[in-house]
């Protein structure tokens, strides 16, 4: 398994009226060829600008700092603007949120299509659109040259976001990002999404980053999951180790807090998470979990809590023993 | 059974959508003979995909929009006969997201006493006491009261949404998709909160969510909609046994519950939703149902009593 992705001690901070908001702090984190890889939390942790960061498209204030920042043995940390721009659409593509406002609506989908393919390889307009026609079909749309002249605006929000990866595909990419990408879509379209991004990567053995708030999504598609919580990552692993046995009790908590028919009883409390997130300003010492932990102890208002590593790869950033959090777990369940 | 507190009757609401210059307008209906009834204390999800017509039947129901046939029964009197101000005391809305349902230049204290001030409810040395009491309630810190809405979280700015539904004490809360804006671990705050306030006050919920896995939580009746009809209405906990219909199959189908190794469903849907403008002929669902035959084609089923259930389907599951 190759590695295509290698980030380590990725920061983002913000510079505020306030003070400097740490949105990303110390976060690591690889990318397989063929595998995903979900950075999963809640709104505010931190997913979206890591990936962004890795893409160098952070907002003008923001400034990023890591100690590693690899693609494909390339150093991104070093590489020119240009060179940076070679890689987007090409090499390393991206999916957004909201396909309505991530495409053009003056340009026909088939212009859109052909866009990156034209400026990254040496092709000729009827050789992108072949491809373009060629990735419609591949991800289900019908009529697909005669979609190339249409609008966004004519297309369902789920074509949108076939158009969308079909786009993201053009170049053959070795690393997809996909930022929330069937958020904003119908659970049955969401579904068959999801299925189509899985079959993709897989067919073109490409390395899939997914960035979500959903653990249901998380838990269906992703190999390696990492859960982040106020710009840190509080717990990392393989996906059916994360759900099966989770060991923060942020994680734990989250999981608690979601229905699932036929195990939680209707009309019974769910579990949830008392308080806020915190904003990331200012000295931020000890846990930033501790105001919501149900486990508080002196230690994690007195230090910094580090990421610990209990097997290859597996870790979680919190004082208590991995038993212990075990024992937690059970007492959340009676 | 008890009595039904609120009874929809064969509501339909059309649209008239244009077309654009000089191609004049069409008919879109959002609404195509809806019947439905929501018992006290009951809470009746409504769910379906965007389109269905789920909000209309709110809008209806609140009168913020007027219906085209049918009729709305509260209490057993027609809706379109009660004094709007007496309607809006006793139904109450909770919207989906709390940034766009606040007036962002009002203080909490503002937003929530609105009702009081406009029904006129007691003196006004009494309001102040009174937010504060469903501010509590709803569990809102009270020095919050005179912060304005883009200073609170969005859970909060939620709870500030419900405050102000229920601070007239309604019969009915309108739920249209109360927690699809926020975060998982506010999410099981808010629909807590929810439940427990149903409880105290003797609520009586019409919750609209596309997420089932919420209805089937908090729902003692499900009805599904799509293209603007009911295809299926049962107990939640006979629909999500045994759905009779293609499409609740489907649906149920599509919910991705947090448990690694089932992988994704295979919903065979198809991928387009039809145009409301131009529903298919027969079942409206037959261009995407797996098991769709002839008769399908040209023949609009009926919702018919099955079981436990009632179905609009020629060949029910």
């Amino acid at each position: 398994m190759s590695v295509l992705l290698e980030v380590r001690g990725l920061h983002v901070e913000i510079p505020l009226a306030a003070g400097v908001l740490k949105a990303v702090r110390d976060v690591s984190f690889t990318v397989n060829r063929g595998q995903t890889l979900a950075l999963v939390g809640e709104s505010g942790c931190g997913k979206s600008l890591s990936a962004l960061a890795v893409m160098d498209l952070l907002p003008p204030r923001a400034r990023r700092r890591a100690e590693h920042l690899h693609f494909e043995g390339l150093d991104l940390l070093k590489v020119s603007t240009r060179r940076m721009a070679d890689l987007r659409g090409n090499k390393i593509a991206m999916i957004f949120q909201e396909p309505m406002t991530s495409l053009n609506p003056c340009y026909t989908i088939g212009n859109q299509l052909q866009e990156a393919m034209l400026r990254h390889r040496k092709v000729s307009r009827k050789e992108a659109q072949d491809r373009a026609v060629f990735l419609l079909e591949k991800v289900g749309i019908t009529a697909a040259a005669s979609r190339l002249r249409q609008y966004p605006h004519q297309l369902s929000g789920g074509l949108r976001q076939r158009v969308m990866i079909a786009m993201g595909l053009m170049c053959g990419p070795a690393i997809i990002i996909a930022d929330e990408p069937t958020t904003a879509l119908d659970v049955t379209i969401q579904a068959q999404i999801l299925s189509l991004l899985a079959s993709i990567q897989k067919e073109f053995d490409m390395g899939l980053l997914l960035i979500t708030h959903d653990l249901g999504i998380v838990a269906r598609l992703a190999d390696r999951v990492n859960v982040m919580y106020c710009g840190q990552v509080v717990e990392s692993g393989e996906a059916r180790e994360i759900f099966g046995n989770p060991l923060h009790p942020y994680t734990q908590g989250l999981l608690g807090c979601i229905p699932i028919p036929g195990k939680t009883k209707t009309g019974e409390h769910l579990g949830s998470i008392p308080g806020v997130v915190p904003t990331p300003i200012g000295d931020l010492k000890g846990c930033a979990f501790r105001n919501r932990c149900a486990f508080l102890s002196n230690a994690c208002t007195a230090e910094d809590v580090v990421l610990r590593e209990i097997s290859n790869d597996r870790a979680y950033r919190c004082f208590l023993s991995p038993e212990t959090c075990e024992q937690n777990l059970l007492g959340r369940s009676t | 059974m008890s009595e039904p507190i609120l009874e929809i009757r064969n509501l339909t609401k059309t649209y008239m959508v244009d077309m654009g210059l000089l191609k004049g307008k069409r008919p879109l209906r959002a609404l195509n003979g809806v019947s439905l009834s929501l018992e006290k204390g009951q809470v009746l999800g409504l769910v379906g995909e965007s389109g269905c017509g789920k909000s209309t039947i709110a809008k209806l129901i609140l009168r913020l929009e007027e219906m085209t046939g049918g009729g709305i029964l509260f209490d057993g009197k027609d809706v379109s006969a009660i004094n709007r101000t007496e309607l809006a005391r006793r139904i109450q809305p909770v919207f989906q997201d709390p940034y766009a349902s606040l007036n962002p230049r009002k203080s909490v204290i503002s937003i929530i006493s609105l009702p009081l001030r406009v029904h006129k409810v007691g003196d006004p040395g009494s309001w102040k006491g009174r937010v504060e009491e469903i501010m509590e309630i709803v569990g809102l810190v009270p020095r919050l009261k005179n912060s304005f809405p883009n200073q609170l979280s969005g859970g909060q700015r939620q709870r500030v949404a419900v405050a102000r539904a229920l601070i007239m004490r309604p019969e009915i809360v309108i739920c249209d998709e109360p927690t699809s804006a926020l975060d998982v671990s506010v999410q099981s705050q808010i629909l807590n909160l929810l439940m427990d306030l149903r409880k105290d006050f003797g609520l009586t919920y019409l919750l609209i969510s596309h997420n089932l896995a919420v209805v089937e939580h908090m729902a003692s009746r499900v009805a599904v909609m799509y293209l603007g009809r009911i295809v299926e209405e049962a107990e939640t906990r006979s629909i999500f046994r045994n759905p009779r219909h293609p499409y609740t199959r489907a649906l149920l189908d599509s919910v991705l519950t947090p448990e690694p190794g089932l992988g994704l469903p295979e919903t065979h849907l198809g991928i387009v939703y039809p145009n409301p403008i131009d529903p298919p002929p027969g079942c409206t669902f037959h261009p995407r149902c797996a098991y769709a035959q002839g008769r399908c084609r040209f023949e609009a089923p009926v919702l018919t009593p099955l079981y436990s259930s009632k179905v609009a389907c020629h060949f029910p599951l």
